[in-house]
């Protein structure tokens, strides 16, 4: 029942949550992984066939806004902690090349 | 008069009365941080001058007869992933370092609106990942009756703010017991409201479908007033249940089950005569310590005493309840920790080459150990061809889990259990075993997923004094039950054993 | 033997509802603004923030769902799509993969005589992202989230369709559906209905489908029938060469008429849905949908019956004013003021159409009102102003709604109606063109017209050209 996680595995993980491990990181999140798969595979002694998944727990529906707008300017508090901007914009790396 | 050893409750009626001022108070608890703060470090930011101006605030409308609610003047701590607007936010995160909200979680604004004056904001475990606040960015906490040890966490700052008397109350955050545990470590009340009972806007997310904000006394009156003045039907959180609307939905749909209101403080009764008491027998088996196991049964005998009718019985899925905590936690925080980037706010890496070198050297920097493993594997178990494997199976499992509490509660009013399976550690040595480490949320991860609202109260300590915490777990919407047991209890001796 | 291929396509339309208000907070949709001014914590992912559904985008989508035959899913749920980009402040878009509001639908379109029915396979709801802007100076991009969490409908059609032709008819047929139920003004060139191209080729007659890509990027429905047309021939031309198409989203450049592919590493596309913990699931009632039902306005197709049977005008007129609600508005407000509803649709058919062309307008961008339209097929009626005259104050109408009873008022436009003028214009004219006159009398009846135009000139264009004419004639006769 060992769970085996690749480099290549780690690797494509770390494009998806964007995180860049070094050597001994993925190393130990590799271990770590596997150690954590393992223990939730014990999921599977459960006999789940058909259960109905439990999304949200209390049975509340329909939690809806009327559509009523708010006219304020929120752009200086939208732009308060930029790490970066221009003048009224974020400023990121370029994203089309 | 002794500040740091006033209930908030006592501490209101005194600045009430006349007797005391709200910035007394204020001066009282920053007395004590002086004091004790460099030692035990429960706090993040302290915002002294800001204290003392909401105090005299605040004093002004006790003095106009506009504020005389039990916690008018009372000193709060706030744990650092709720926003403020007036101090800066960071969950113990260096990717949070500077951030300053724009905005106030509604939590906090009802305790502001209730009269508490906030000092400031308390360390926690990084975005609430771990269970002995030494994750944070910011250095660890250590607990108050023995600085070897942690506080335990997430909420340990809180916790250990309230114990040492650098505060009189606070709130904190329980994902899979991170109210419930650092307050069984630090030999203080804190309560998990249901699910849906305090508004989480304003909470930096964990894990969205299990975060609930709640309160961390030092008795359970306290705890009982704080729940009060936080709760409440928020139409900005979309998961905040409306009690009253929900109880007619339930009723007309036939259910027939009227939800109780939010006057908590009401529940402050001493009598559990009659009350039917459940001991889940696979709480208490391998792996419970024998003297968390011997006081919490001196602490069910005292219940016993008072007329509380006690059973055991077998609650069942127990061992699944970390697995599925784990997948679903992991899941939602790898998604509600992707904002942080460093485009919009935060940390942003110094030197990058192009866009996705940016995002992965920021949150490569920013985030800390324990973070990253989460959010990896919460990235992984949604990634494509896992998705039904692991998250579906767990959604699966959490049905099954709230079913076997819906069982257990057509036959109890309240389920007892310990807090976690030992006293608080020592420092450092929890975190090099992570799965070690969370197996000790066994007995508080499953409220969380069945979205029950548990207490833990100290009912004694061990032979190196420190503190045992007993959890008392109610059916959705029945805090008043579990305050009702928990109160019962403090009277009756809990405290004292 | 040369190969015959044919084209399979199948379309991903983006429509912009037109709520006052963003999907998930109070923000106000309205175009333009200061950049990040229509923003709030919601909608640029703030810590702690979340998102509670705008009603209305609800009923929108359920209008639209219903209008194009769509199956209403009874509980459906939002789930969370998860992806870094800067112009998605949370790095996860807020959408529907597992229960979309709306599923199993069609539209029939026409091309030339066959009519064709083209499956909807599933409509979903999800929230717009921000706008990127390439800053030339310092080689950066800028966000503005004004636009992230405006509310999006996603109709995602099977792969029904085999032509530009067919893709276009398919794309107004469900611009003009959804104008109508007001839900949205589908506009291409500004964003508000967007659509993607998913094209494969395969060898005529063969039943699997070839390899796909999609193409984003298209601004018009020209861009649209080109980047098809491209697209096609660069599928052939690789499987003609013996390589293979490769599975992948394609970015059209309508400049150069060629597309380039978006690909990137870092660009998994795994996007790890999965329900949206923080917005409760929706449940729509039985009474909800009727009463949707009951509030959708009349259609096309509907409109178009009514107005053959009630509107004494050519079907291809009536064609034409509904295949525009706004359009269809104005001349329905128009006839019911005036009564006259030939006049009221020659304005419409003629000078209006050739203004929206000259302007390069479209019809919902129309501003005069139905009662300024209908006061100058009233004036011209009354030959209080005659055509000429008509036809200028239609444009100023038209540019400016002015009122064309104080316009022709101001400018003194009335038709000179004084016959003593007119009398010794036309004895002037008479006597300046001996020629004429004598070309007229000797049979040649096109000199008529010169002198009308003389007189017409000798009156400043006020009189009446019908009288006109019929005094000329009199006095050229004695």
């Amino acid at each position: 029942m060992a769970n085996k996680i690749s480099d290549e595995t780690i690797e494509y993980v770390g494009i998806l949550a964007k995180l860049r491990l070094s050597g001994e990181e993925k190393e130990n999140a590799k271990a770590d992984m596997e150690k954590m798969l393992d223990y939730i595979d014990t999921l599977n002694e459960l006999d789940t066939d058909g259960v109905v998944p439990m999304s949200h727990v209390f049975p509340v529906n329909n939690v809806f806004r009327e559509d009523v707008a708010d006219q304020k300017d929120g752009s200086r508090e939208t732009l308060a902690n930029a790490p970066l901007k221009k003048d009224m914009y974020f400023k990121v790396p370029k994203t089309i090349g | 008069m002794d500040i740091t050893s006033m209930t908030a409750v006592e501490l209101g009626k005194r600045i009430k009365a006349g007797k005391l001022s709200a910035m007394d108070a204020v001066q009282g608890c920053l007395a004590q941080i002086d004091k004790v703060e460099k030692d035990v470090h429960s706090f993040v930011t302290i915002d002294r001058d800001e204290a003392l101006r909401r105090a005299e605030e605040v004093q002004k409308q006790i003095d106009e007869g506009t504020l005389n609610g039990p916690l008018a003047g009372v000193p709060v701590a706030v744990k650092d992933n709720l926003c403020t607007s007036r101090m800066r936010t960071t969950c113990s995160s260096k990717i949070l370092e500077n951030f300053r909200p724009s905005y106030t979680a509604e939590a906090v604004c009802n305790l502001e609106k209730a009269g508490a004056v906030v000092i400031g904001k308390t360390n926690m475990d990084e975005f609430a990942m771990g269970s002995t606040t030494e994750t944070s960015y910011f250095g660890v906490t250590r607990n108050p009756w023995n600085l070897d040890h942690v506080p335990g966490g997430s909420s340990g700052g809180s916790c250990a703010a309230v114990a040492a008397g650098e505060s009189v109350c606070a709130l904190g955050s329980d994902t899979g017991g991170s109210i419930r545990q650092p307050s069984s470590f630090c030999g203080v009340v804190g309560l998990k409201p249901t699910y849906g009972t305090v508004s989480r806007y304003g909470l930096i997310a964990y894990g969205s479908s299990l975060d609930q904000i709640g309160p961390i006394a030092k008795d359970v009156t306290d705890c009982a007033a704080v729940l009060e003045a936080i709760a409440s039907y928020d139409p900005k959180d979309g998961t905040s249940i409306d009690r009253s609307v929900y109880r007619k939905a339930m009723t007309d749909g036939g259910e027939g089950q009227a939800v109780p209101g939010y006057d908590f403080m009401s529940a402050l009764v001493n009598d559990v005569s009659g009350m039917r008491i459940g001991i889940p027998k696979d709480y208490f088996g391998d792996g419970l310590s024998a003297e968390v196991r011997e006081q919490i049964r001196k602490a069910v005998r005292v219940l016993e005493s008072c007329g509380a009718i006690v059973e055991e019985f077998d609650l069942s899925l127990v061992k699944y309840a970390i697995p599925a905590y784990y997948v679903i936690a992991s899941a939602e925080a790898s998604s509600n920790l992707s904002r942080f980037d460093g485009v919009k706010y935060g940390y942003r890496t110094q030197e990058y080459e192009g866009l996705h070198h940016m995002y992965k050297k920021t949150r490569s920097e920013g985030f800390g150990a324990e973070v990253k493993r989460r959010i990896m594997l919460g990235s992984f178990v949604l990634s494509s061809g896992y998705y039904d494997a692991y998250y579906l199976k767990a959604l699966k499992t959490k049905a099954l889990i709230k079913e076997a509490f819906d069982q257990a509660f057509a036959r109890f009013d309240v389920i007892v259990a310990p807090a976690a399976p030992t006293t608080a550690p020592e420092l450092g040595k929890s975190l090099n075993d992570p799965l070690k480490m969370y197996l000790g949320d066994i007995y508080t991860i499953s409220v969380n997923l069945a979205g029950l609202p548990g207490i833990s109260i100290p009912v004694g300590k061990d032979k190196k004094g420190l503190p045992v915490g007993m959890q008392m777990i109610g059916n959705c919407f029945e805090e008043k039950k579990i305050i009702r047991a928990a109160y019962t209890l403090e009277q009756e001796g809990g405290r004292k054993s | 033997m040369i190969k015959q291929y044919e084209t399979v396509i199948g379309l991903e339309v983006h429509v912009e509802l037109a709520t006052k208000t963003k999907i998930f907070c109070s923000c106000s949709t309205e175009f333009g603004g200061a950049p990040n001014t229509h923003t709030c914590p919601v909608c640029t992912g703030m810590p702690g923030s979340l998102p509670v559904l705008n009603r209305k985008v609800v009923e929108y989508a359920m209008a639209i769902g219903l209008a194009t035959n769509c199956d209403i899913t009874r509980v459906c749920r939002f789930d969370r799509k998860n992806y870094f980009y800067p112009d998605n402040p949370q790095n996860y878009q807020i959408s529907q993969l597992y229960l979309p509001i709306a599923s199993n639908g069609y539209v029939e379109i026409e091309v030339g005589d066959t009519k064709k029915k083209i499956r909807i396979h599933e409509m979903h709801m999800e929230e717009d992202a921000g706008k990127l802007i390439h800053d030339e100076w310092d080689d950066t991009s800028l966000v503005d989230y004004n636009r992230s969490g405006v509310p999006l409908v996603e109709i995602v059609s099977e792969p029904d369709m085999s032509s530009a032709d067919e893709v276009i008819a398919y794309l107004e047929k469900l611009r003009m559906i959804i104008q109508y139920l007001g839900a949205s003004d589908c506009k291409l060139q500004e964003g508000s209905m967007r659509a993607d191209v998913n094209l494969s080729v395969r060898e005529a007659g063969t039943e699997k489908f070839g390899t796909r890509t999609e193409m984003k990027n298209l601004n018009s429905f020209k861009a649209i029938a080109r980047a098809i047309q491209g697209e096609r021939e660069r599928q052939i031309e690789l499987l003609e060469e013996g390589k293979a198409v490769i599975q992948e989203t394609r970015r059209w450049d309508d400049n150069k008429e060629y597309s380039y592919a978006m690909r990137s590493k870092e660009d998994a596309k795994d996007y790890r849905y999965f329900p949206e913990p923080d917005l409760a699931p929706i449940v729509i009632s039985d009474e909800w949908v009727q009463q949707i039902r009951k509030k959708q306005p009349e259609l096309r197709t509907e409109k178009l019956k009514r107005y053959q049977k009630e509107f004494d005008i050519p079907n291809y007129d009536a064609e034409i004013i509904t295949g525009s609600r706004h359009m269809a508005e104005i001349f329905e407000a128009a006839t019911a003021i005036c009564g006259k509803p030939k006049k009221v649709s020659n304005w419409l058919m003629v000078e209006t159409l050739r203004l929206l062309k000259d302007h390069n307008m479209e019809p919902e961008e129309i501003s005069f009102s139905p009662e300024n339209l209908a006061k100058l097929v009233e004036l011209t009626e009354s030959r209080a102003i005659n055509g000429s005259v008509a036809r200028e104050v239609f444009e100023k109408i038209f540019s400016e709604n002015v009122d064309p009873e104080s316009y022709v008022e101001e400018h003194g436009l009335k038709t000179v109606n004084d016959e003593g003028a007119l009398e010794e214009a036309l004895k002037k004219v008479i006597a300046d063109n001996v020629q004429a006159v004598e070309d007229y009398r000797g049979g040649k009846e096109k000199a008529l017209g010169a002198l009308v135009g003389q007189t017409m000139k000798a009156m400043k264009g006020k009189a009446d050209p019908g009288l006109v004419n019929q005094k000329l004639k009199e006095m050229l006769a004695v």
